[in-house]
């Protein structure tokens, strides 16, 4: 663990509404806490608020209410700009910029040194196409393309959003790897995904759906308790209780 | 005010526009064309061009730049680069002001070009001091430049962002002068042009083309100053971190 001793991010209460006044409800009343120095996968099928999540965690959503706290401080504070890398959904680098060009902007701005560029461009593999215009790369590339902008003044907190969709099975593995080395090294990852598969992936699991947590634990801890064979029968099992109980 | 990291963002937008060559010579020859229309058609009465040539050097770049900006920061709305840079150590400010830099550096340029393109091919020849029209004019481009950034933050759409122009643009436009003088328009029509910045842009480029020298235009200057710095003050804040 780098600079904090507590938890990573730590929710009491956490309500957020998305759309403004008109919007609609997606997280009430969540509760939870993500160790520092590991890789948490956050797992829910598409719509359970887990986008929602993490632009309350990065301080992008408004109308955010409760307890929100990232490495010790209220999400959204200015320090935490220096020390949380985001990638969102949709690749977001400048499309009409080379990816070096790309890194060098977002390197000025996290302060990060010029020797970054390239450390991060080998990390997700693009040190050979880095001259090359993100607008014509395919969308696997560009996809990590985003995420090496995330990984630029080395954050102690990564907040990563979908970034292994749409890779082939070998890259969606070495960037699997490559989230395990930065845990190792002692950053805390939060790493979202619809496919549960890749619960495997993960030291542990926030299992979500319609914007409550369903399950926190690692994954032998999950399949011990519901007796399920994965990650997709455990939800499925989770699902069925909660229905019978209601 | 302004940091490293405008700087910054500058010479990114301006990376931007390096890879998007069609983009730069619409820019610069764009405005050309449209006064090279107007030049040609009153060929024959070249008093027209001298005495309405400087106002629309300020009046087409203006323009132009205005969609320009508008487009541009709506783009980066939509792609979602602006809520990874919020999320970033820039200051709402930075991104602002690289933004207006850029584009500012962009209309001095396109300032020139048309200008020299007004005296040289459509043989312009205004009463006042040239270096004091080409000042205004791109003083001009640039109010329209900050205009357009802040009313990037009105649209939300596509459509939207193309329809700031005729909203925000043409009020001003009619009653500021062009169609009629501004002293025959009824009342409330004068009041609304008063507190327009547009209006103080023509009007100092209509005076110069009759003659007049800075120390007739420099209350107009000074209210197109006023503008710049308040339509900027006005983007910087409507840029939100948090957004809904």
């Amino acid at each position: 663990m780098r600079n904090n001793q507590g938890p990573a991010i730590v929710a009491r209460g956490l309500r957020v509404v998305r759309g403004g006044r008109r919007g609609v409800v997606v997280i009430d009343g969540m509760d939870l806490e993500v160790p520092a120095g590991q890789l948490v996968g956050l797992l829910g099928p598409s719509g359970s608020g887990k986008t929602t999540l993490m632009r309350a965690v990065v301080g992008a959503q408004a109308d955010v209410t409760g307890t929100l706290e990232v490495l010790g401080l209220p999400a959204g504070h200015p320090e935490l700009r220096h020390r949380v890398g985001y990638v969102t959904q949709a690749p977001s680098v400048y499309g009409d910029l080379t990816i070096r060009e790309n890194l060098r902007y977002f390197a000025h701005l996290m302060g990060a040194p010029e020797t970054d560029v390239d450390r991060v461009l080998r990390e997700v593999d693009l040190a050979p196409i880095g001259d090359r215009r993100v607008g014509v790369l395919s969308g696997g590339e560009r996809s990590r393309a985003s995420l090496a902008v995330a990984l630029l003044g080395t954050p102690d907190l990564l907040v990563l959003d979908e970034p292994t969709v749409g890779l082939d099975p070998v890259l969606r593995r070495d960037l699997w790897l490559l989230f395990h080395r930065l845990a190792e090294q002692g950053t805390s990852l939060l790493v979202s995904s619809h496919v549960m598969d890749e619960a495997t992936r993960c030291d542990r699991l926030v299992l979500m759906r319609a914007g409550r947590v369903l399950a926190d634990e690692t994954l032998p801890e999950l399949l011990a308790r519901t007796g399920a064979a994965d990650a997709e029968g455990a939800f499925l099992a989770l699902v069925e209780q909660e229905e019978a109980a209601a | 005010m302004i940091t490293r990291l405008t700087f910054s963002t500058a010479s990114r937008v301006l990376h931007q526009l390096r890879h998007d060559r069609r983009t730069i010579a619409l820019i610069m020859l764009l405005p050309c064309l449209l006064l090279g229309i107007v030049a040609w058609m009153f060929a024959d009465t070249p008093m027209v061009i001298d005495q309405f040539g400087p106002l629309l050097l300020g009046v087409f770049p203006m323009l132009v730049m205005f969609l320009i900006t508008s487009v541009a920061t709506l783009r980066e709305r939509q792609s979602g680069t602006l809520e990874r840079l919020m999320t970033t150590p820039i200051r709402r400010a930075d991104f602002v002001l690289g933004y207006a830099l850029a584009f500012a550096l962009l209309a001095t340029l396109q300032g020139l070009v048309l200008t020299a393109f007004a005296v040289w091919v459509c043989g312009m020849d205004a009463r006042g001091d040239l270096w004091l029209i080409v000042g205004v004019a791109v003083l001009d481009a640039v109010l329209g430049c900050v205009l357009g950034l802040a009313a990037s933050a009105l649209a939300t759409t596509e459509f939207q962002a193309v329809q700031m122009m005729p909203l925000f643009i043409f009020p001003q436009l009619l009653t500021g002068g062009l169609l009629m003088p501004r002293d025959q328009m009824p009342q409330v029509l004068e009041w609304f042009s008063r507190a327009m910045p547009l209006t103080y842009g023509m009007e100092a480029l209509r005076d110069l083309a009759a003659g007049a020298d800075l120390g007739d235009v420099q209350g107009a200057v000074g209210a197109i100053c006023a503008f710049i710095v308040g339509a900027l003050a006005l983007a910087i804040l409507t840029l939100r971190r948090r957004t809904p």
